[in-house]
This record gives structure tokens, sequence and C-alpha cells, in this order.
């Protein structure tokens, strides 16, 4: 246990399978206030709540970089942004991620 | 146009039960499922149960249903770092009600799905999936459809069923909500599905063929957190899971995946899991706000159920019972309202009273003040995990003190890191929320 160990999502997530849609079903709506307001306010906890690693910060272009292929729809960006600038909407029908076990 | 009686989004157990309940009395209904096929995105630790299973599909165990395992036995354990006081109930006679339904039993989600819609389609339901909800239709102050990804896409109906699951945005679509779901009203769950021969899962678990265990762990294993950890026993795998509140994950910046990676080095949990390979990760949100944080249920040509609605049980882990229950009494409610010719709110608030009447919402009525709780005290967990153990340890030692001894030392170690105000503050905290 404890905070230590190197996990990688990436090992985790190769069991997945999706079926990819060439759009993307999440959008930050005002990217600045993930560079303004919630680096310093809230150490922006999309980069570390959202189990299959989709928010990462980029410093360079100070802004939020969204990997929406990995997204395994368990929804709680739609509640753990704390400004809510996470417009995250269900990927097209038959799209996204497909469990085989759940 | 076409209309149909009633439009269901989501095929998840409260929308096959309202499906199911409504196309078995003649009703005209569609079940919309935006996954490819049922299950497809659905995500739980794993429990299942089978009254109310049997209440949409009489006698489903003999009918090829995709049960795992019969529970015969559930396990609680407080655990710290290395160690658990561990309490449980096993009993043959606890796996069966009388008639020889399975109480407990439990299930993959993407299996059990797919095969329960299939019989709401059996009741002459239409089974629509791959397809996503995007809004409702409003006309006249009622809901009157919903509009569809797909081209053409508007559906209209007397009544639209919303079981399109936790954080629902349909619900806000409806008018039942004005805000989104809050961060101390949501845990996130993330699990793994462990594979390893049926044989060994039960020399591990001390199980007969087709019997299954469940172990809940509560303490170190959330890191702080509320919430808990699990091990579900399947037929030849094992689901391992931890759930915690997504202001607390907020707070700690825990990522997720490392909590699950703990809890499978877990001293106590290692040896379960030894050799096993994954076959997936999973992960997903659970409404855990209670009654108080319940949508409205019901509007003009409009009800919602399971999840959507925040039908969850977190202490006895049970979600899964109330979304069927709740999703067949949505469906009577539309059978009824058919026979008057009535879907207006008036009618539909029938609803809300046979959930008044039912389990569902005594049960979350009971509990209504452990979601507060939760979010305030997660140290509770830890705590009082960590003190079980070492009056465990120190009673366990045989070192020549005398035993009044050790339980006069445990005593001082206790009041020491609780002191006795504390101490009962805690204990009627916790017995104000659970009674």
């Amino acid at each position: 246990m404890g905070a230590g160990q190197s996990v990688r999502v990436e090992d985790k997530l190769y069991t997945l399978r999706w079926k990819h849609d060439r759009t993307t079903h999440i959008r930050i709506t005002d990217p600045r206030v993930c560079a303004d307001r919630c680096g310093d306010e809230w150490r922006r906890p999309c980069t570390t709540f959202c189990p299959a690693k989709v928010y990462e910060w980029d410093p360079e272009q100070a802004r939020i970089l969204v990997a929406y292929e990995n997204c395994v729809e368990c929804t709680t960006c739609l509640t753990g942004c704390p400004y809510r600038v996470i417009d995250w909407r269900p990927p097209r029908g038959g799209f996204g991620v497909q469990y085989r076990y759940g | 146009m076409e209309k149909f009686d009633a439009i269901v989004v989501g095929a998840g157990p409260a929308g096959v039960a309202a499906a199911a309940t409504m196309a078995r009395a003649g009703l005209s209904v569609v079940l919309l499922e935006r996954g490819e096929y049922p299950g497809a995105k659905n995500v739980m630790g794993g429990v299942m149960y089978g009254r109310m299973a049997a209440e949409v599909v009489p006698e489903f165990w003999t009918q090829g249903a995709p049960i795992e395992r019969v529970v015969v036995e559930e396990r609680l354990w407080l655990a710290t770092e290395d160690s658990a006081v561990s309490v449980g109930h096993r009993s043959p006679a606890m796996a069966y009600h009388p008639d020889g339904c399975p109480n407990a039993f439990t299930v993959l989600r993407a299996r059990w799905d797919r095969w329960f819609a299939q019989k709401a389609e059996e009741a002459g339901a239409l089974l629509v999936p791959g397809t996503t909800v995007e809004d409702v239709l409003w006309q006249d102050g009622r809901v009157v459809g919903v509009r569809t990804g797909r081209e053409e896409g508007d559906l209209y109906a007397h009544v639209v069923v919303l079981c399109d699951g936790v954080n629902s945005a349909l619900v806000q679509r409806a008018k039942l909500r004005d805000h989104p779901v809050e961060p101390h009203h949501l845990a996130l769950g993330v699990k793994e599905v462990v594979g390893l021969p049926p044989e060994v899962i039960e020399a591990r678990f001390n199980l007969e063929p087709g019997q299954g265990a469940t172990i809940e762990i509560y303490g170190a294993v959330t890191r702080g957190m509320s919430g808990y950890g699990f091990l579900y026993t399947n037929h030849d795998s094992v689901s391992v899971g931890v759930g915690v509140l997504v202001s607390h994950l907020m707070r700690t910046r825990i990522p997720p995946y490392e909590l699950l990676e703990g809890l499978k080095q877990h001293p106590l949990v290692r040896p379960l899991l030894a050799g096993g390979e994954t076959l997936e990760y999973s992960a997903h949100a659970i409404p855990e706000g209670g009654l108080a944080a319940m949508p409205k249920l019901y509007g003009d040509g409009v009800l919602v159920a399971g999840d959507a609605a925040m039908m969850v049980n977190g202490l006895h882990r049970e979600g899964s019972n109330l979304a069927m229950t709740a999703g067949r009494l949505a469906g009577e409610t539309v059978v009824e309202a058919k026979r008057r010719g009535d879907f207006s709110a008036r009618t539909l608030s029938l609803y809300a009273a046979k959930l008044e009447e039912s389990f569902v919402l005594k049960d979350l009525r009971k509990y209504r003040h452990l979601p507060e709780l939760a979010e305030r005290r997660p140290d509770l967990f830890g705590t009082y995990a960590e003190l079980a153990n070492r009056a465990a340890h120190e009673m366990l030692t045989v070192d020549g003190v005398s035993k009044r001894d050790k339980q006069r030392k445990i005593w001082r170690e206790l009041t020491r890191r609780r002191p006795l105000p504390f101490l009962t503050r805690d204990l009627y905290e916790v017995w104000k929320a659970i009674r």
C-alpha cells in the first residue's frame, strides 16, 4: 500500500475495448479557468481523479489536453470539475467503451 | 408519426424492469440503449439480488441466467495496512429463498444486462441499442418524447421513463433536478476482473462449485477517504475493486488506479489473487447522495428510476435491487396511467406513492443522514479499523500479561486516541446515521 508505488494506468486500459469515434465527446468549455483559477485553487483535480487519465495538464500550452479515446464513460468529470467547465456528452450511439465483463 | 405508449431510456436493471413490466401488460414500449449491446457501458461491483430479479423475470434462475456464483458467505474486514479484524456470516440456508430463488449472486454486467434485456424483448419491448438520447421533447409543458442521435431520430410516447444511469443529463433536461450531482453525493468505483480457475477460487475462498463469497474491506485500503474495497467471486474470475467519494478524491489527489493497485497488493488480498490475470479494468460513478439528493421522481409524461434517481443504499452495497424494483413500479404506474388515459404528473405521482410503500424509499429514508456523515468524517473508517486491530492484536498475543491488564491497556489506548467525549460523539453520530 502507500503512495510510493508506480502504477501504469496504460497497462490497465490495455485490457479494454473501444469503438472510437472520429471526433471527441469531451470539450473544455472555458480553458482559461483551468489555467487561471483551477491550478491555484484546486490543482486541477481532473488530472488525478479520472480513472482513465483522460485529462493531462500541458504547461507549455497552458491548457488541459483531453485524450477522449481513453474515456471509460464513468461520468465522474461531470461532477468532479470544480468549475464545471468539462462538457462531457455520451459518445454517439454504439461508440465508446465496450465492456465485455463490466 | 409513430407514437409509443412508453419510451424507456437505458437498458440497465431499472430500464429492463420497466420495459418488461409494461410490455407484458400489452403496452407498446421502445427500450433505447446507447451501448452497442445492453451492458456495454455498465459496471458494478457485482452483487445482484434474486427476489427483485424474479419480480421482473419469474424463475429467472431456471432460464439460463448468467449467474456467476450464488453467495453463501459475506465477510467484512476492518483493515490496517497489514492486518484485519474480520466478521462474517456463512450459511447455505441464506443462499436461497424457500422457492429456490437465489438471495444474492454475483454477475458480470456485460453478460447479465444482455440476457436481462432479452427478457424484456421476449415480453414484447422493442430494444434499440446503439442509440444515444440527447434530449427530451416538450409540448405544452409536458414531456412527449426524446431526441436521439439518429437521423430523424425524434420518438414520441405518452411517457418517457428515464433509466439512463448516474449523472443523468436527461433528469435535468426533464426539469426533475436543476443542478448537477454534487461531488460529495458521488463515489467513483474502480475495479478489475481477475481471471482464475474455478477450482483455485473455490479453494482460496472455501467454496463448493457454484458457491460464492463476498468480502467488503473498510479501513486503510481507502487511504483516509470514505468508501470501501471489495472482493466478489465470479465463476472463473474475481472482481476486486474500491469505491470512494469523489469529493475526497478531489482533495487527496490519489489517482483511483493507485488506490486499486494498493488494494490488490494488500497482504491479505494479494494471496487471494496470486497468479491471476487481469481480464478487464473498469470504472464507474456511483450515486451515493441518498434521499436528500434524489431528483423529483415524476413529472408530466416522465418518470425516473435507478441510478439516475440516486437509488443506491451504499451501506448495504445495494443498488441493482432498488433499480429493478423502482423500474417495475414505474412500469406498473404507466400501465395504470394508460388504463386511466391520463399521463399527467397527477397520475404518475402514483409511482412515488408505490416507492414510499416499498423498501426502496423506506431504506433510503432510514439512512438519509449517512451520506453527510461519510462526507464529513472519512477519518472514522481508518481510526476505528486501526483501534479494532490493535485490540485484537493485544488480546491474541500470548506474552504472560494477564487478560485484565491487557483489557486495561486496550482501554487506555482507545481513550488516548479517542478521549471519551469524542468516542461518545462518534458512536452517537454513527448511531444517528444508521438507526
